[in-house]
């Protein structure tokens, strides 16, 4: 009993030693930095939280903040309903070829989001992009996509895209636990297919349903590859600022801005741990009301 | 999520789902045409941009501005492609993906096994600080990677591992979520019993590990091996920020730098860059995509495991 009670430790501390260099030791440097300015005179000074007041009243930060929430509230509903809406599909049962439909709808997500970026970045293109070429050849009008009023929906698509298929098999795996006994209670019950769908999948998708919900919240509010890829592209659209991780970014690496880029780092990790949080509570507080 | 999820109920038993089983054969169900054909529609919505890149592929920069988009050009020439895109730069492109295949796979194979002895020793063993110690690792779950990337940029620098392999490596051997997997997997595949009866025996504890529970934990093991190999395969942030030498890049950065070089430097249709930047792409998914599509009983149980339970 000893040795078993050594042996626990052992086991969790090659991952823990791990977990403190490289996650906690960051959290914690950054938190430090954050307290710190660079000035022209006098090197490094503390200076408390006045970098956290100067980027609660910085317009650059809250806009990219402001953004992915708008990002935020739009596609992961849309993205989410649609994986919702595919997974029911699939397994219904009513579906010839379900298994290519499966395949297909997933393999997105093993393209990396650069490619995916590249990709539909030059399918958006108003030159050589086919949507334009199909438009101008039938002289129909088409959407500037890569302009200022559609980029954010172009970034959302893209991101649609991306991970639709792989929200759509965890919510699908989810369904293909539940019991077959269930389903033929209900049919003999005399439920239809609505009916099942919405009094047993559902609530049997609830677990899985808030785990790509959490994933969403984590994925959107760190928005960044997307917007650092098409910005080469449209370099008039997006901003150096667009999203607060490309903020961040640019303050860090093109600013020099250290201190100033750990707050904003800081602050961003912490608007997704209390985004995250008040998903899970407004979930769960609907389900016991 | 035990502590992050106040909906959280005890682990039931791992349910590892049969992927290859066919669709649900309801009785007196019928197949639907008007179902399918929507589904075929939103299928080709799906593979429309990967059947562009398969088309632009073949063409030259000059086509790919002057042909149609979604059909050939007169004059393919997808095999010239390939060869200019591994020959660019002294064979760049080749660097970047053996940097890949290097960085996912020693981070793919570090992070299972640190999170299959980690999930192991929290689900089999109690110990001071157990507890605390997980709901601190399922706590990171929510810590957003590329927040952290900054801080963790910043610490390598002072250690001198900005531009070194280890830079992209380290960061990704920690995986709380494939940690958190390995646990609630632990706790039912490998059974008390056999842990007892092996100690009885009188083997040891990291004979018992790695005798059996990590043959018991193989599927698990698995499933976190490929989340980690293709979070890492397809990461960007990290290896962008923390590299500036060509030579390590990953495909992910090496591609997007390329971009960059065809929008800006040779942009329109003299330069050669955006036929390299197509045909690049296009090869450095072919390998992930193959290897999805042939391990998919793997990732599909594996995403179960995770949305299953909570």
């Amino acid at each position: 009993m000893n040795r078993q009670r050594a042996a626990g430790p052992l086991f969790v501390a090659p991952f823990m030693v791990l977990f403190l260099l490289l996650f906690l030791a960051p959290l914690g440097y950054a938190a430090y930095l954050s307290l710190f300015q660079e000035r022209l005179i006098g090197g490094t000074a503390f200076v408390g939280l006045d970098n956290y007041t100067q980027a609660l009243s910085d317009p650059q930060f809250l806009h990219g903040i402001g953004r992915v929430a708008l990002f935020f509230v739009i596609q992961v509903p849309v993205m989410l309903l649609l994986a919702l809406a595919f997974a029911l599909a699939l397994d219904s049962g009513l579906l010839r070829l379900a298994r290519v439909v499966r395949l297909g709808i997933f393999v997105p997500y093993a393209v990396p989001s650069v490619v995916a970026a590249l990709m539909w970045g030059y399918l958006y293109g108003p030159d050589f992009g086919p949507f334009a070429q199909l438009g101008r050849s039938l002289s129909l009008p088409v959407p500037d996509f890569l302009g200022d009023g559609w980029m954010l929906a172009s970034l959302a698509n893209i991101v649609t895209w991306e991970f639709v298929g792989y929200n759509m098999i965890i919510l699908y795996a989810a369904l293909r636990t539940v019991p077959e006994e269930l389903y033929e209670a209900a049919a003999v019950d005399g439920a239809g297919a609505w009916r099942i769908a919405w009094s047993i999948k559902l609530p049997a998708l609830r677990p899985a349903l808030m785990l790509t919900l959490l994933f969403s919240v984590i994925g959107s509010f760190q928005l960044f590859n997307e917007p650092k890829l098409l910005m080469t592209i449209a370099p008039d659209v997006i901003s150096s600022s667009y999203t607060a991780n490309l903020y961040a970014y640019t303050l860090a690496f093109t600013g020099q801005q250290v201190n100033y880029a750990a707050t904003v780092s800081f602050l961003l990790g912490l608007v997704i741990v209390i985004a995250s949080y008040a998903v899970l509570l407004t979930a769960n507080r609907r389900r016991t009301p | 999520m035990t502590t992050t999820t106040p909906t959280a109920t005890t682990a039931g038993p791992v349910r590892t789902v049969p992927a290859a089983t066919p669709a649900r054969p309801r009785r007196g169900a019928r197949r639907s045409t008007p179902l399918t054909i929507a589904m075929l529609a939103v299928l080709a919505y799906f593979l429309l941009p990967l059947f562009w890149l398969l088309i632009a592929s073949t063409k030259s920069t000059q086509d790919l501005f002057n042909s149609f988009g979604l059909w050939f050009s007169h004059a393919p020439q997808f095999l010239t492609n390939v060869r200019q895109t591994f020959t660019q730069d002294d064979g760049v492109f080749v660097h970047w993906l053996l940097n890949t295949v290097l960085y996912a796979g020693v981070s793919a194979v570090g992070a299972a096994l640190l999170a299959a002895a980690g999930g192991y020793g929290f689900a089999k063993f109690r110990f001071r600080g157990d507890r605390i110690s997980f709901n601190l690792v399922l706590g990171a779950v929510m810590v957003p990677t590329t927040a952290l990337a900054i801080p963790t940029y910043l610490l390598f620098a002072e250690a001198g591992l900005v531009n070194t392999p280890w830079a992209v490596v380290l960061p990704s051997l920690v995986n709380p979520f494939g940690l958190y997997l390995m646990r609630i997997y632990a706790q039912d595949a490998v059974p008390d019993s056999v842990l007892e009866a092996a100690r009885i025996d009188g083997a040891g504890e990291a004979r018992i590990f790695f005798r059996i529970a990590l043959r018991l934990l193989a599927p698990g093991l698995v499933t976190v091996l490929l989340f980690t190999l293709v979070a890492t395969w397809n990461n960007y942030f990290l290896p962008l920020i923390m590299l500036n030498d060509p030579d390590l890049y990953p495909v992910t950065v090496g591609l997007s730098s390329w971009a960059a070089q065809a929008q800006n430097g040779g942009a329109g249709a003299s330069s050669d860059m955006l036929a390299l930047v197509v045909t690049g792409s296009l090869v450095s998914i072919v390998p992930l995509v193959v290897a999805f599509l042939l391990l998919q009983r793997y990732w599909q149980s594996g995403l179960a495991a995770g949305g299953v339970k909570q």
